[in-house]
């Protein structure tokens, strides 16, 4: 079977894009159609993960989803790919519904695992909170592949990179800025991501945080009322209303667990809650608990990691 | 300004989710439905705005059975001009998108507004679809939305930051937070709600891409096991020995 992975390699190529080749090259042979100036050795990184094939349009930089949409056709079409790929992102979340409209092939939405044995996929429902298995009903399929969903296989193979025309038409949507927070890891992205809400008081005590994910490498994120109240920057918000994430650890420190809160992480595989309230309901989501001020036990958590990290 | 904003309804956020029929069919027993708060906060709400400063019309579509007319009028009540149910079962985002597109086709509305997905199925698919069936341009979770003249300029989430940009009318618009506070509304929109038009259509002929077969719930979380205060290097060591994830 061949399948066609979009990767935007605009900002660079990253795990999620090793994850949905991965994801690709399971179903079948695997072609990756991108677009951005990135540079031939992060796209000849993909074919570690499994792609055959890239095809690249490298003067495609600010598209607009409708110019996508059409290179993503045009890329289907040329490969004859029965089944498309998606990294769940802000881009695909654009993309993958048009060209499901154009090619009359059905979406699967935020899929968290491969097929299973009857062929239904696998999707997250009513904020995580339970999971729906989708069929989809039509020759094509378009899936939408949800950011550590599945652990990224490198085989050591290569692929050949060949320069393709997007024949995109023209932009309708004008591309006038782009701030992207600097040198951060990406939140979606983050594997490890240190959290805290209320309970840390004020913005100027997010040092503490700061230093915990500094030390562990992971991203940091915040309860609703923090970014309301613009502690914190409104695009680590998570949640409900926030962005919802699925970090392998997910450290949460002031932060009560109320339910809107839990549907922006409860995809993620390990739990650790600090709070001075054993009766904070976020307890009952967690993995590993401690009753305790974040005051004093955040410090104490980055002492440790730091001598963790030394000795390993 | 003609403005069409989608609204769906959803279970409210504190609904417990269980299933039926042999756990192929979501359990409506003592669900309250609410409206899809993205929708009623942000998109609706903007269009309000827009309508108070620009003159206009606000349009409300839902895609639903005649129960949901209770979230409908809701929206009414926040004040919608009038409202269009188009009377079919919403099976799947094509589906929906589809039955709202072949509605706006000869209305002229300059905007579409949706919200930027619903908190059911958090598809966020149906606002693009209406976009390319309508081949209209589409700008996804917008927080910020002006009109000057016949542009839009909008400030959206992008990849973890912020993008601004511009667009030509007719566009379609998914709206997250920050586009708009929410209202309240007071008793004289619920009783001038009760009197606005509220028009149903019959659906179109339209395909199923997609349908959901059944649902699972997450697997069971085992009891939390609580670490004291004192000792981080313990929680250090298990992160690493038995969850693995450092
Ligand atoms: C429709 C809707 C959507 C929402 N969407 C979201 C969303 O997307 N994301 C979200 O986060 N919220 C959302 N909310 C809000 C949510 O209901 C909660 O109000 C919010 O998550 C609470 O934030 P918090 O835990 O930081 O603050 P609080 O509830 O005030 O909790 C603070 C916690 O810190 C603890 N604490 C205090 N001092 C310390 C200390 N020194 N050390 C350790 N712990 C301490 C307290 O015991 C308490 O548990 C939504 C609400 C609604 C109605
Ligand atoms: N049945 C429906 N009727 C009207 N609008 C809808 C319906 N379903 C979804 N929408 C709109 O499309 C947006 C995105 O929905 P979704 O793609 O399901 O996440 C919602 O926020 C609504 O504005």
């Amino acid at each position: 079977m061949s399948v066609l992975v979009y990767i935007n390699g605009v900002h660079g190529i990253g795990k999620n894009a090793f994850e949905a080749v991965t994801y690709g090259k399971k179903l079948g042979d695997v072609t990756v159609v991108t677009n951005g100036n990135v540079d031939d050795a992060a796209l000849a990184k993909l074919g570690e993960y499994g792609a055959s094939k890239i095809l690249v349009d490298k003067s495609l930089n600010n598209a607009d989803d409708q110019q996508l949409t059409k290179m993503i056709e045009n890329a289907a079409n040329q490969t004859g790919a029965s089944t498309i790929v998606f990294v769940h992102d802000h881009i695909a979340k654009n993309v993958a519904p048009r060209l499901s409209v154009r090619l009359k092939a059905g979406l699967v939405s935020g899929a968290i695992a491969l097929p299973d044995g009857d062929g239904t996929i696998k999707v997250n429902v009513f904020s995580g909170k339970a999971f729906g298995s989708v069929k989809v009903n039509t020759a094509k399929k378009i899936i939408s592949l949800l950011p550590n969903s599945i652990q990224p296989e490198n085989n050591g193979g290569s692929a050949a990179v060949e320069s393709f025309s997007a024949n995109a038409g023209d932009t309708k949507v004008k591309v006038l800025a782009t701030k992207q927070p600097e040198g951060d890891i990406p939140l979606p992205e983050a594997d490890l991501v240190v959290s805290a809400g209320r309970g840390l008081k004020g913005p100027e005590n997010w040092g503490i945080v700061e230093d915990l994910a500094k030390a562990l490498g992971a991203a940091t994120a915040c309860s609703r009322p923090v970014s309301d109240a613009d502690w914190r920057p409104h695009h680590e918000h998570v949640g409900q209303t926030g962005i919802a994430i699925r970090p392998n650890l997910y450290i949460a420190a002031g932060i009560s667990g109320a339910i809107q809160h839990l549907a922006g992480v409860n995809g993620s595989k390990t739990i650790v809650v600090i709070n001075t309230d054993p009766e904070a309901p976020f307890f009952k989501a967690a993995d590993y608990g401690v009753v305790g001020d974040a005051f004093e036990v955040l410090p104490r958590l980055t002492e440790a990691v730091k001598k963790f990290k030394a000795s390993h | 300004m003609k403005i069409l904003v989608g609204i769906s309804k959803s279970p409210d956020t504190t609904s417990k989710i269980a299933f039926t029929d042999n756990s192929t069919k979501f359990d409506e027993n003592g669900v309250q439905y609410i409206v899809n708060p993205y929708d009623e906060w942000y998109a609706l709400v903007r269009a309000l705005e827009l309508k108070e400063t620009l003159g206009g019309t606000v349009t409300i579509v839902t895609v639903g059975a005649a129960a949901d007319e209770a979230v409908i009028r809701k929206a009414l009540a926040i004040g919608a001009d009038e409202a269009v149910r188009i009377d079919a079962d919403p099976k799947d985002a094509y589906y929906t998108a589809v039955q709202i597109a072949e509605y706006a086709k000869e209305k002229g509305f300059d905007l579409i507004l949706t919200g930027k997905e619903t908190i059911n199925y958090n598809g966020s698919q149906v606002a693009g679809m209406i976009a390319e069936s309508l081949d209209m341009p589409f700008v996804s979770l917008a927080t910020k939305l002006d009109v000057n003249g016949s542009t839009l300029k909008l400030e959206k989430e992008y990849l973890g930051g912020i993008q601004e940009v511009e667009v030509g009318l007719p566009a379609v618009v998914s709206c997250a937070k920050g586009m708009a506070e929410q209202r309240i509304p007071n008793m004289r929109g619920i009783m001038a709600a009760r009197t606005k038009p509220l028009t149903v259509i019959p659906a179109a002929q339209v395909d199923e891409l997609i349908s959901f077969t059944g649902y699972t719930m997450p697997p069971a979380k085992s009891a939390v096991k609580m670490i004291s205060p004192d000792n981080m290097d313990e929680l250090v060591s298990l992160l690493h020995n038995e969850a693995k994830v450092i």
